[in-house]
């Protein structure tokens, strides 16, 4: 294996609260290889977005140890590693979608023409081509989503970090954008964490289906979903996509089965 | 628009209409008396004609206010002690450079207040208590301290300006640099970026709908602000300065038609800065 992208080892966090302390992570092992697809799945409170935030350097664990590239997280993110798609579009809405994209390249420092070339190719990366000029509320939801998409690939990291980007949209948009996600994926091979807590969403992108369970959060299960580079959305009725999926609920199900 | 012109035009017609009313009957017993003392039996409409024409009337009726604002503007030089035009330019001016002050310390204690945590507990409080003390009573110490001091004319009126408009725009500003959700400051975070580029990129434009809503409570303050400092200063002039000799000689026609100029300055920078607040929209994409 190379070098991995995330190696996190008996990685732990504890929230303080004022119920008292909530272990949001427990003992949490992972290592990522360059180019991989990794969903992250379970039920709300199994800490599946606070790792994604940890590595983020957005939370810091407060056991254990976790490299991103080899860093700290910190380091990572100060080398701007990482690009973060969060469960909203979140995009400003006092400027354009070009302005959006454009953005992180400004906080960069990147030269006012280059920034404006980089911002394009990723918009028409995501197919939103023709659309720079709108302000955000004049989109679409799922063309919002595609925008923060793009403003996430626009200093073009290698390492995307997916918090449900999708929760919010509805089936067919869905569907749509996972089909997007996955050919711009094949396309760049980034290496992607995704969050969320759709099983047929993360069998469907996924290499690798991390199975996360609550209290305390942590990892129950990792599935290997080696189903090819080409997913067409039909992949979805074919029984070994089934198996996996059957494989995750099961998962799931052990995960928490004490709540039943 | 005439949709909306009809009801609005009505309701002031309805207004001027009850304005008259009051005048009559607020003018009558004035007019009774003098007739009474001259021995003159005026009928119906003479009494009505009179009370609406008195030279001191408790209520002046609207067309001698128009009047006089007419003749004290259009008829004087504006170099004329008694131009409401020259009046007027002494409190606008002293308000404008108020405003701008009170601007410029507003903003910054907002900030202040925003990014120094410590500040938020120790100066707010300071700050809400300023606006307790009537500034009736803090305009005489502050121009009587300061002229003392030697500094006199459009200063020290600026100051009292100043003192009521900074409020209302620090508490918006502060308000408004809040505004950015966790989501919105995470991206911030996740692109490192630094406070400077926080402020500039994310805080300062989120607070723009905020500064206006505060500018424009701070412009109509400060046009008071500058009236009620002209009070103290031997009332020399200004639209305080006529509304204190006006009610010195009873001239009531020459206090409300002051009151109607102040009125009229205040509508007009508000408007102006309401015309402000929508171009800054529109380059923002504010939906319209």
């Amino acid at each position: 294996m190379a070098e991995p992208v995330i190696a996190a080892r008996d990685l732990s966090l504890v929230f303080t609260t004022r119920d008292g302390p909530v272990q949001a992570l427990s003992n949490v092992n992972l290592d990522i290889a360059p180019g991989e697809f990794i969903s992250l799945i379970g039920p709300s409170g199994c800490g599946k977005t606070t790792l994604l935030r940890v590595i983020a350097d957005l939370e810091h664990a407060t056991g254990g140890s976790i490299a991103v590239n080899g860093r700290t997280p910190e380091q990572a993110r100060l080398a701007r590693d990482y690009g973060y798609v969060f469960q909203a579009p979140a995009l400003y809405p006092w400027r354009t979608v070009l302005g959006n994209v454009m953005l992180p390249l400004e906080i960069m420092g990147i030269p006012r023409a280059e920034r404006a070339a980089r911002a394009k190719a990723q918009l028409a990366l995501v197919n939103l081509s023709g659309f720079e000029r709108k302000f955000p509320w004049q989109l679409s939801g799922g063309m919002q989503q595609r925008a923060s998409i793009a403003r996430a690939l626009a200093f073009e990291p290698r390492l995307l970090l997916m918090d449900e980007p999708f929760g919010a949209l509805d089936e067919i948009v869905r569907d749509h954008l996972n089909e997007q996600l996955l050919k711009l994926w094949a396309a760049t091979r980034k290496t992607v964490v995704f969050v969320t807590h759709s099983i047929p969403e993360a069998v469907f992108l996924s290499t690798r289906i991390v199975v996360m369970s609550p209290r305390p959060g942590r990892i129950t299960d990792i599935i290997d979903c080696d189903l090819g580079l080409d997913r067409p959305l039909e992949i979805r009725e074919t029984p070994e996509f089934l198996r996996i999926a059957q494989r995750v609920r099961e998962g799931l199900r052990a995960g928490h089965s004490y709540d039943v | 628009m005439s949709r909306n012109l009809l009801p609005v035009l009505t309701i002031c017609a309805g207004l001027i209409l009850l304005w008259y009313g009051g005048a009559i009957w607020m003018n009558w017993q004035v007019v009774a008396d003098t007739q009474a003392r001259a021995g003159a039996t005026p009928g119906l409409m003479d009494m009505v004609r009179l009370t609406l024409n008195h030279a001191r009337p408790l209520l002046p009726a609207p067309h001698q206010i128009l009047d006089e604002l007419w003749r004290s503007t259009a008829t004087l030089p504006v170099t004329s002690r008694r131009s409401l035009v020259h009046h007027a330019w002494v409190t606008l001016s002293a308000a404008l450079v108020g405003f701008g002050m009170g601007t410029a310390v507003g903003v910054l204690l907002a900030v202040a207040v925003v990014h120094i945590r410590a500040l938020e507990r120790s100066l707010m409080p300071w700050i809400v208590a300023s606006q307790a003390v009537p500034v009736l009573a803090l305009a005489p110490i502050v121009i009587v301290a300061l002229g003392a001091m030697g500094l006199e004319g459009l200063l020290p009126k600026a100051i009292i300006a100043a003192y009521l408009c900074f409020f209302p725009i620090a508490i918006g500003m502060v308000k408004g640099l809040r505004a950015p959700d966790a989501m919105a400051r995470d991206l911030m975070r996740t692109w490192s970026a630094t406070p400077a580029q926080m402020f500039w990129k994310l805080r300062l434009p989120a607070s723009l709908p905020f500064l206006f809503a505060g500018l424009k409570v701070a412009m109509a303050a400060a046009v008071v602000g500058a009236i009620v400092a002209e009070l103290p200063a031997g009332a020399q002039a200004g639209l305080g300065a006529r509304l204190l000799a006006g009610s010195y000689f009873g001239q009531t026609i020459q206090i409300w038609a002051a009151l109607v100029a102040a009125a009229i300055l205040s509508a007009t920078l508000v408007g102006a800065l309401g015309a402000a607040e929508r171009a800054v929209a529109r380059r923002m994409g504010m939906r319209a």
